[in-house]
């Protein structure tokens, strides 16, 4: 009984070994990641400056598909078992998630601002960037729309599962949709690709993309999950004895019969 | 076991489309909502002529996409109103026949305005000719419509906003249906190269069978309390 | 249903959440075959949720829930088809029939030869004669007539009801104690405030509070009319 009151347990005071140790990581690895992309590798030729960008873009998609590949796993573990703490865990990678993908967003708008002479186009690969986006900010909505807690991590769960489908639609359009602009840089870009450059044009380049890509995606996701999944848990226990103390029956004063 | 499967689904459609008849409430909503979002779209492409003609694969689909989110709501709205689900969930049938029963009918409900839609669109746009290639189009996509549609409007059904959430949650779940469709549809209307049309028609089919993979997945999970 | 078992209904430690806050405290109960158990207790007590539970719409938190020899809700397929359950909402469609509900009810249920069944259903709740009408022409009392016999079509083993006399005419009320009394050999579990009703339908009574069963009254040993005295000493005014 008092297992099934009790949502999940509270994560200890202090940060485990692990979480602390990537903590360090991240501080000194997200410095050093800068310092290469921005000093260390060579100023591409036919781009200029904003070339740099790139280190950060690309890596924050994969970023954000990661952390949303954890949302997905932890809604279907949370349909499957029902306990609290995988809906804490969708919580935090859909939030980390969706704040990389804006990173993503963001630096890939700046780039094209330049080299497409353009903020924005609707090209087929950013609407589908834009429309995951869309997708997990609704997610956060429906969230929002759900009194009843349970209710609330059934239908957010089986609403992110349905979202993963605009992650993967990303990113695979780049391969499927040939009129796209989108450079590919991996693998051959489509023909009428524009702004692609060589990784091995420039002195530097394959470098700085090494170093970063796993600082963006894969370092400071898998911390800020983390740390995002452990206030999510303080959350649920916090609201939990909310509700039990403010429902508590109320001792009978004297004069009531 | 598939024959009560199916005689299940078939049951609670039938059940779905006789209510109908009767009141013709959900039709006739839809239908008129239809007819003005037509009216709409036309003042406000009032002064692009030409661009109306390369619109009107636009103009369907997106009317019949609100038209279907319309439906939806009323349709859940008057399940809700006497115990939802629960009549359905007590009867010994498997819950993905309840999706399949309520995903015919609403498939069935928005095919109808959209056969309504065809040929009122043929003559108020200035079609030069209707193309029937349009009627290998048009079916699957309202299915596609009708399976992301009835999973969410169930969804949304329990929750505090209701009908306003739906279009949310659907809307950019829905965008890849819509682009598939569209992009076959202007194929269909000569917008594009004729030859794309087989490629776009087998994503819709595709995205399709996505969509109705899901909602036999997880209706169970939103129904139950 | 399996022959030879004693007990039909076999709950332990049963709890269900409502959001965050526990309805059922981890409830025990057990109900025997041909058993009529009247489910008193205030709002809020669990009765609702615990019989939606043992129909199994919707899900346990914790405990087990034995009907019949089946665990739900891992079985639940096979349960259905022997459950009866008549709850706050009538479950019928506005815009059909009587006839065309049940109808509708019968064929959900794969129901074999319906019909000589419905009509005799309807004739004793009394809707003979209005059987064609659409249900939203239907005052709730004859709703609510309606919903009884959609409960009792299946002529299931275990019947469920909840609050069954809300709505009701006197007439109403009779027709259905007749109906109640006449399956004899059916268990009942019924949640109501009327306890001059469940004293004269029911052979046990529970009285619920705060989520558990808070005693377990056989009602030959409770005196005629001091039921509601004995839930109010429990509970609190009644």
């Amino acid at each position: 009984m008092n297992q099934a009151i009790e949502v999940c347990a509270l994560p200890a005071e202090r940060q485990p070994r692990a979480l602390r140790l990537l903590n360090v990581l991240t501080l000194l690895a997200l410095p050093v990641g800068l310092y290469v992309a921005l000093v260390h590798a060579g100023t591409d030729t036919s781009q200029g400056q904003v070339q740099r960008l790139f280190y950060l873009h690309m890596p924050a998609f994969f970023g954000a598909a990661l952390a949303f590949g954890g949302a997905l796993l932890a809604s279907i573990g949370y349909l499957y078992k029902r306990e609290t703490c995988y809906d804490s865990f969708a919580v935090a990678g859909v939030e980390v998630g969706l704040t990389l993908a804006l990173v993503n967003l963001v630096s890939g708008s700046i780039w094209a601002r330049p080299i497409w002479n353009t903020w924005w186009t609707w090209d087929p690969r950013l609407t589908s960037a834009a429309v995951m986006c869309l997708t997990y900010a609704a997610w956060l909505v429906l969230r929002n729309g759900i009194e009843n807690a349970q209710q609330r991590r059934r239908m957010a769960s089986v609403y992110a599962i349905l979202a993963f489908v605009t992650v993967i639609l990303t990113l695979i359009i780049i391969r499927i949709r040939p009129d796209t602009i989108h450079p590919a840089v991996i693998g051959p870009s489509a023909a009428n690709a524009q702004g692609s450059f060589e990784l091995a044009a420039t002195p530097g380049v394959s470098t700085a993309l090494l170093v970063n890509f796993p600082i963006w995606s894969l370092l400071l996701p898998l911390t800020l999950l983390w740390h995002r999944y452990r206030l999510q848990l303080r959350v649920e226990v916090l609201e939990q004895r909310k509700a039990l103390v403010l429902n508590a029956p109320l001792r009978p004063r004297r004069g009531d019969s | 076991m598939l024959r009560d499967f199916l005689r299940a689904a078939l049951t609670i459609a039938g059940k779905d489309l006789r209510a109908e008849l009767r009141s013709r409430e959900l039709l006739g909503l839809m239908a008129l909502f239809a007819l003005l979002a037509i009216l709409v779209f036309s003042v406000a492409l009032e002064l692009d002529r030409p661009g109306r003609q390369d619109a009107v694969s636009g103009v369907l689909w997106v009317t019949l996409l609100f038209a279907s989110i319309l439906g939806h709501n009323r349709s859940v709205a008057l399940e809700r109103e006497h115990g939802g689900f629960d009549a359905l969930l007590l009867a010994p049938v498997a819950r993905g026949a309840i999706f399949l029963g309520k995903l015919l009918a609403n498939a069935l409900f928005t095919l109808i305005i959209a056969l309504l839609l065809l040929p009122l669109l043929t003559i108020l746009y200035n079609l030069p000719d209707f193309p029937p290639a349009l009627l290998l189009i048009v079916p699957p996509g309202c299915l596609g419509l009708a399976a992301i549609g009835t999973l969410l409007a169930a969804m949304t059904m329990q929750t505090r906003a209701r009908d306003s959430l739906l279009p949310v949650l659907l809307l950019p779940v829905a965008l890849p249906l819509l682009f598939a469709v569209l992009r076959a549809s202007n194929a269909a209307l000569g917008n594009l190269p004729q030859a794309e049309l087989q490629t776009w028609i087998s994503l819709l089919l595709l995205i399709d069978a996505i969509y109705l993979a899901a909602g036999f997945l997880l209706f169970e999970y939103v129904l139950e309390s | 249903m399996h022959e030879h078992a004693e007990v039909l209904v076999d709950v332990k430690g049963l709890v269900k959440l409502q959001g965050r806050l526990p309805v059922l405290r981890g409830l025990d109960l057990q109900l025997q075959r041909g058993a009529f158990v009247a489910l008193l207790g205030p709002n809020g007590s669990g009765k609702s949720t615990l019989l939606r539970l043992l129909a199994g719409l919707s899900r346990p938190d914790a405990g087990s829930i034995y009907i019949g020899g089946w665990k739900l809700p891992d079985e639940l397929v096979a349960v259905r088809p022997h459950i009866g359950y008549l709850g706050h909402e009538t479950l019928l469609h506005a815009h059909l029939s009587a006839l065309e509900n049940l109808r509708f009810c019968a064929r959900l249920y794969s129901l074999h030869e319906p019909e000589p069944r419905i009509h005799n259903l309807l004739q004793r709740v009394g809707l003979d004669r209005r059987a064609q009408e659409p249900v939203r022409h239907f005052s709730r009392g004859m709703q609510q007539r309606l919903a009884i016999a959609r409960a009792l079509l299946i002529d299931p083993p275990l019947l469920l009801l909840d609050e069954p006399f809300d709505g009701l005419d006197s007439d109403g009320r009779d027709s259905l104690q007749g109906l109640l009394q006449s399956g004899r050999e059916r268990s009942v579990l019924m949640a109501t405030h009327r306890h001059a009703l469940a004293e004269g339908l029911a052979d046990r009574a529970l009285i619920l509070r705060q989520g558990v069963v808070a005693e377990d009254l056989s009602l030959a040993d409770v005196p005629p009319g001091t039921l509601a005295a004995r839930q109010a000493a429990l509970t609190g005014p009644v």
